[in-house]
């Protein structure tokens, strides 16, 4: 990439990353640092990349460990996100009185 | 294998990179969160496969051998962990995303060349490794493995100013010379800092930390990005970076703090110390039946849930408290500081799951000028976010952070498991206002013998 490419896409992406959360209430705050916590996990392809093309037994050894370290980043950050959000379903105001049920 | 041409590679990159960009906007509201994450998992799924499939490389059976053992461990606990555990599994992951953008700048520096790229080397293995041992402080304190109070010795703030001066001259060696030797100081160091700087933050704000420690990671995830000429790691970490630090300025604001107060308060002395000394005034504590009596005649409760509710995993019994209640005539709502628990929007998560509705939880500028129509606060577990100190000891170190105003009801009544001060380490003064009633012993326990007096009535 060439500096002023990169500069565009590095700028842009800012103030993507700045509208797209401006206006989260405050019960959503874990979930999207979660959310983005796992999105951060794609650090994985740097890994593959890196461990794809060692020569060396240790350069290898490293990167496979950089591999396990950000598949545990991305994996776990979106499981873990989908279970909180699981559960928040079913709060319809309709439906409130029918889940009486179910909270024992 | 190249089964893909470079354009091709940049679609799909791009396609992922929108993903992700969706996935952050779903997150934003609760009708779309769900998809949200799920789009966004699919775009790193489109990313992973991408990249076998466009770049050269070796060792194929050992990375997809590494990948399946990185997803057993991890996808496993994620699933299990308990949800009052969440904060601390999701600073780990984290933690390990940081680790992971550190090694792979050292290892790419045989391949960098080029000032610009080792600079960016550099920036990956500094904050990398910051956010690496800083997540694992975090993880450290929350799980109450170390003091939660803020850790500080004499000269601690020149040693962080040395080894940071040292960091960046390490760092301006490895960009001089491109010799793996500075990288590997640069490293250790930074590992230092992080330690460091985490250490002396007060249990209270770690949930801050977390946040900022995340759109660091993401920082170093893009740096890394420009070191392998990578655009969607450029993009993604990017995003992550811009959108964790608006994140991190809204809880810091929830919490009626900045950023920099969090980080460097304790190095300017004593501020968020607190006292660690418990009184033994005299406390008044009630029975499990009068506290029934006066939760099933009053007109309006309010309950206020904090983590010693979701320690306890009380949230199904208070659920069925505030039930029992309203089936009496009884109007009940559950008041929710923005960082009740141990991460803003703790306790709305706890609460869904115990199937609370959404119109009972009130937001805390919403309910607090109705607490002086209030009959009863039931407090459940909580303690810093009702401790009138945030209001009137400028000294505190909670002081400034907005609280649920409870002192404005006719009644309190505390179910506490003891004494002891919430994780901001100070007390009360509330518990021993006379209008305070106390019931010792566990969350749920408690919770379910208030509630067998509340039917016995």
């Amino acid at each position: 990439m060439d500096p002023i490419t990169l500069l565009t896409v590095v700028v842009l992406s800012t103030f993507v990353g700045f509208e797209v959360v401006s206006k989260v209430s405050s019960t959503l705050h874990t979930p999207l640092m979660s959310g983005a916590n796992a999105i951060h996990g794609i650090i994985l392809v740097g890994a593959i990349i890196v461990a794809g093309q060692a020569t060396s037994g240790w350069v290898l050894a490293l990167g496979l460990t950089a591999v396990v370290l950000a598949t545990a980043n991305l994996v776990g950050g979106f499981v873990v996100t989908d279970r909180m959000l699981g559960m928040f379903r079913g709060r319809r105001p309709a439906s409130a009185t029918d889940q009486t049920g179910e909270t024992k | 294998m190249s089964v893909l041409s470079a354009p091709w590679t940049a679609v799909l990159y791009l396609a992922a990179a929108v993903c992700f960009i969706l996935a952050l906007k779903g997150l934003s509201s609760p009708r779309t969160a769900r998809r949200g994450n799920l789009i966004g998992a699919g775009g790193a799924l489109l990313a992973v496969l991408t990249v076998f499939l466009s770049a050269r490389l070796e060792n194929i059976p050992a990375i997809l051998a590494a990948i399946a053992v990185g997803s057993a461990v991890a996808a496993p606990i994620a699933r299990r962990v308990q949800m009052t555990q969440m904060p601390q599994l999701v600073a780990l992951f984290n933690g390990v995303g940081g680790g992971a953008a550190a090694l792979v700048a050292i290892l790419e520096i045989t391949h960098s060349e080029g000032p610009a790229i080792l600079l960016a080397v550099a920036f990956t293995l500094l904050i990398g490794s910051v956010s690496f041992a800083g997540s694992l402080v975090t993880v450290a304190k929350l799980q109450e493995l170390i003091s939660t109070r803020p850790l500080v010795f004499p000269g601690m703030r020149w040693l962080v100013s040395a080894v940071l001066f040292c960091a960046v001259l390490a760092g301006g060696l490895l960009v001089g010379t491109g010799n793996l030797v500075w990288a590997i100081l640069l490293l250790v160091l930074s590992l230092a800092l992080g330690l460091l700087l985490v250490l002396p933050v007060g249990g209270a704000d770690v949930p801050i930390v977390i946040s900022l420690l995340n759109a660091f990671t993401g920082l170093a995830v893009a740096a890394s990005g420009i070191v392998l000429d990578n655009v969607l790691l450029v993009v993604a970490g990017t995003l992550v970076g811009a959108s964790g630090t608006i994140l991190t300025r809204a809880m810091a604001s929830a919490m009626g703090r900045g950023v920099s107060g969090i980080l460097f308060g304790a190095f300017r002395g004593g501020s968020t110390a607190g006292s660690t000394t418990q009184s033994d005034r005299p406390v008044r504590s009630g029975a499990p039946d009068d506290i029934a009596v006066l939760l099933r005649y009053a007109e309006r409760v309010v309950i206020v849930p904090g983590y010693g509710l979701a320690v306890a995993q009380g949230q199904h019994a208070v659920a069925e408290l505030a039930l029992t209640l309203e089936a009496q005539g009884v109007n009940v709502a559950f008041a929710i500081h923005p960082v009740a628990g141990r991460m803003p929007g703790h306790m709305n998560v706890l609460l869904a799951e115990a199937n609370v509705p959404y119109e009972s939880l009130r937001e805390m500028a919403e309910v607090n000028p109705e607490f002086k129509n209030t009959d009863v606060v039931l407090v459940v577990g909580a303690n810093d976010v009702v401790n009138p100190a945030a209001k009137t000891s400028p000294g505190s170190p909670i002081y400034g952070m907005p609280i649920l105003e409870v002192s404005h009801a006719t009644q309190v009544v505390f179910l506490k498991r003891s004494m002891r001060p919430g994780f901001a380490g100070i007390e009360n003064e509330l518990l021993f206002d006379p209008k305070t009633t106390l019931l010792f012993g566990d969350a749920k326990e408690s919770l379910g013998r208030v509630l067998t007096a509340v039917k016995a009535l």
